[in-house]
């Protein structure tokens, strides 16, 4: 029993404990089908090298990645998000790409007064021929948010959760 | 009355993909894990998913495990999607019940570690898993093809792509933006490595095209506008006025010698700028259509209004037309062939070779047309000083493999710079050095044509050009032009004098391609060529269904391999419109009547106009034969009342989910 505890606690160490500074960030990417996501499949293709901590979620156009998505990957542990999209003026489908644009520039002021940083939310224009900046901006963004710690969004639900229910046996108490 | 809910049963297949996944990846700690996941009734890794047997396991499985939703962990979803679609609807399961997890591009490829790799692929595969149980049964919409297609650019691609199709029987509507169809290729002399004449094999091919009952020719005219999908495109084409009617001129040039500028003063672009010509002209006899143009630039009448228009008393047929404005035809076709060609390096770019300082340094173009018994000089090799030269430099990989101005191999310069070597000392005797990096000869005959010229006496010169200049440092060099150069076979610097340099210019994107490629919404590589689908498989196809390439706007390539590929083009857009009708993805976008708040946040966001506001419902409603499935509307609805097929809210959360889960 306390042998299979061990192993369990010993692969939760290595699964999540990747590094000597023992966090590894989970970033939760949205990939247009027509530019990011083809230029990862050409950083494959091409056998680049980049940071395993990425993955990816493939949408058609980035105009479809809805703020609930992105707030959602945070209240699900993610530690940061990144939206991939074809270039102003290059996108399949005209201009998906600026109207997610707008989205993220107001998400970015709700998510700063929420406490979470700049650097774990990024938006990049990648198109289908640029499997290296796939490479560059993943680990560039993998490297800041290790940085930055882990942001651990559920956990601070609980404790908000606990210490407001604390507060209110507290007033209760009182009360009585 | 409720649906009974049916059991959720999912086969999760791991493909090893020989060792290209198997590798990286521990594929069988993926299908344990995959394994122990709820509503996974199967789970397997196999060598190679996409074989047959690979394909034909999913439709045992699906009969004998009464499967109903389908995972495969391989490869990008743009390789093999349909594949493994196909293959779920073999075992009798809608298509759509499947869903495709790319553990190679985005996994097995670009990681190094194992476990980090295998852990990446476990989250994936989970957010699959996820995902399918919310999947629902699609229908693939089908909507009919116009049989018509356009071909955008008449150089050899072009023209051979539109007699390919027009041969066909296909209506061709061939768009060139010069006066006349021919290209790059009217311009050459010979062509490597058999020497045989460009013209020769060129020009009865240009008038076919002028002939061909199926073909409509529009030179001097662009592609303004392109709008609608693969097989219903609609295209405006600007025909820019050219002042001669091109159904009453017969090309006898009697305007020609008619206009008030007695000498053609003017430089040939046919030429290169080293012929003239008049505003009125014909660019070269074999010119198609063999119409006169009128440069608005040059010609007196379109400038000032003040002219005697002499050109228009000579025509008997009243072919000069001064009124004549930019013209828009509309028209509609089902494919299109982009073969827009490209632009030769601007030599000024490499300033160390001295070119447009020194009058005896030429591109490679400009000797084509020198070495032309029909150019400029009529094929005598003269200098722009008059003299003959006795010694000829040759500079290969200006503007190619470069790191200050283009970083690729344009492929054909070596071949080329070949072949003018040998016109160069045929035509004028001279001694000929060419100086190379690397002599690169990768063709049929390629190898044996080197071979030939070094036999010849054409000198070789390993070392790349350091600078071409008049400095005299020698007696020799006295009104020479001195090539300094590493010989990096002897090992030693060498200062050459030549009488003439020639530049073997590389091949670049043209200016406009950027634009261009918005036009038809096409992607250009980094160094700005347009972007093919897939570099193997799908050549000649792009991102856009129903748009091809062909020819040098694809990347750099010989006439063989240029006139291939646009076989290639007209063979897909063939395939396309002879099927009579096209499959769209249905992933378009629907809304959820009762849940519409009627805010119209979405009909301002569509750029195609799919969404428009039923007043008298106070509800929005989707076209769906004008979405085009981007989901942009779907994101933004603040009631969350638009859905996307295949990319419903649903499966976007519970892959989130599945991503993140612990692994």
């Amino acid at each position: 029993m306390a042998g299979a505890m061990l192993n369990l606690i010993m692969e939760n160490q290595t699964s999540t404990n990747g590094t000597a500074s023992g966090f590894e960030p989970r970033i939760v990417a949205f990939f247009c089908n027509w530019c990011t996501y083809t230029a990862a499949d050409l950083a494959g293709v091409s056998r680049l090298k980049y940071a395993a901590n990425v993955r990816v979620v493939r949408v058609m156009c980035s105009g479809r990645v809805d703020p609930q998505f992105i707030l959602d990957a945070f209240a699900k542990g993610a530690d940061g998000v990144l939206i991939g999209g074809c270039h102003p003026g290059d996108c399949h489908y005209i201009e998906g790409n600026y109207k997610l644009l707008r989205r993220v520039r107001l998400l970015h002021r709700m998510l700063r007064d929420m406490g979470i940083e700049d650097d774990r939310f990024r938006l990049e224009w990648i198109s289908a021929a640029e499997g290296e900046k796939v490479k560059t901006v993943i680990n560039d963004m993998v490297e800041k948010v290790r940085k930055l710690g882990p942001l651990q969004l559920p956990q601070r639900f609980r404790d908000g959760d606990k210490e407001l229910e604390g507060e209110q046996l507290k007033a209760e108490a009182a009360h009585v | 009355m409720s649906k009974p809910v049916e059991e959720i049963r999912i086969g999760v297949y791991v493909c090893h993909c020989g060792t290209n996944i198997a590798g990286m990846v521990d594929v069988k700690n993926v299908a344990d894990f995959a394994s122990r996941l709820p509503g996974v009734t199967v789970s397997r890794e196999y060598k190679y998913m996409c074989s047959d047997p690979g394909q034909e396991l999913i439709r045992q499985d699906i009969k004998e495990h009464r499967l109903n939703r389908i995972v495969v962990a391989s490869c990008s979803p743009l390789l093999h999607e349909e594949t493994f679609r196909a293959a779920t609807a073999k075992g009798g399961l809608n298509p759509f019940f499947f869903h495709l997890v790319n553990i190679r591009e985005h996994d097995s490829w670009v990681h190094e570690n194992r476990q980090d790799a295998t852990a990446k692929a476990n989250a994936l595969v989970h957010a699959a898993v996820e995902r399918v149980r919310s999947h629902k049964a699609l229908t693939k919409k089908q909507v009919p093809v116009n049989p018509a297609v356009l071909v955008v650019g008449g150089g050899i691609a072009g023209i051979h792509a539109a007699l390919t199709l027009a041969n066909a029987g296909k209506k061709v509507y061939l768009v060139e933006r010069e006066p006349t169809i021919g290209g790059h290729m009217a311009k050459f002399d010979k062509t490597f490595p058999t020497l045989d004449c460009a013209a020769c094999i060129l020009t009865p091919k240009m008038s076919s095209v002028k002939s061909h009952k199926n073909i409509t020719l529009w030179s001097y005219s662009e592609v303004s506008r392109i709008e609608g999908y693969v097989g219903n495109f609609e295209v405006t084409v600007r025909r820019q006025p050219r002042y001669v009617r091109e159904d009453l001129c017969v090309g006898c040039m009697e305007c020609i010698d008619a206009c008030v500028f007695k000498e053609a003063k003017f430089p040939n672009e046919f030429d290169e700028g080293l012929g003239k010509r008049k505003p009125i002209y014909v660019p070269f006899p074999q010119a198609t259509p063999k119409v006169a143009v009128i440069d608005p630039d040059r010609c007196l009448n379109v400038k000032t209004g003040k002219c005697k228009k002499s050109c228009v008393a000579s025509c008997d047929r009243g072919a000069i037309d001064f009124t004549q404005k930019p013209e828009d035809r509309q028209i509609k076709v089902g494919a299109v062939v982009v073969a827009t060609g490209f632009k030769a390096f601007d030599a000024k770019r490499s300033p160390q070779y001295g070119y447009g300082v020194y009058p005896n340094v030429y591109t490679s173009l400009e000797v084509e047309r020198l070495v032309n018994a029909s150019g400029p000089t009529s094929g005598e090799v003269v200098l722009r000083d008059g003299r003959h030269p006795k010694t000829v430099g040759i500079i290969h990989c200006v503007g190619s493999r470069e790191e200050h101005t283009n970083r690729w191999c344009s492929r054909v310069c070596c071949m080329y710079s070949l072949k003018l070597a040998h016109l160069v000392k045929e035509h004028s005797g001279a001694e000929v050095f060419n100086f190379y990096i690397d002599m690169r000869t990768p063709g049929k005959s390629f190898e044996e044509f080197y071979q030939k010229l070094l036999k010849e006496g054409v000198h070789f010169v390993r070392g790349k050009v350091a600078e071409v200049n008049d400095w005299v440092l020698d007696p020799s060099e006295q009104g020479k032009l001195v090539i300094r150069v590493e010989d990096t076979l002897l090992g030693t610097v060498r200062r050459i004098p030549v009488d003439m340099v020639v530049l073997g210019v590389g091949l670049e994107p043209h200016a406009d391609a950027q634009e261009v490629r918005r036009l038809f919404n096409i992607s250009c590589g980094t160094e700005g060529f347009f972007l093919e689908r897939h570099p193997k498989l799908a050549p000649v196809n792009t991102f856009t269904d129903g748009i091809f390439l062909a020819g040098c706007c694809q990347g750099p390539k010989d006439i063989p391999d240029t006139v291939a590929q646009a076989g290639a083009a007209a063979a897909e857009a063939l395939a396309l419109i002879d099927s009579g009708h096209v499959e769209l993805e249905p992933n378009t976008a629907y809304i959820v009547e009762e849940e519409c708040s009627g805010c119209k946040s979405c009909v301002p966001l569509c750029p195609y106009k799919a969404i428009s506001y039923v007043e008298d419902k106070k509800k929005a409603v989707i076209n769906e034969a004008l979405c085009k499935g981007c989901g942009t509307c779907v994101g933004a609805c603040p009631s969350s009342s638009i859905k996307q097929n295949l990319f419903e809210d649903e499966q976007v959360f519970s892959e989130i989910r599945g991503v993140l889960a612990d692994v």
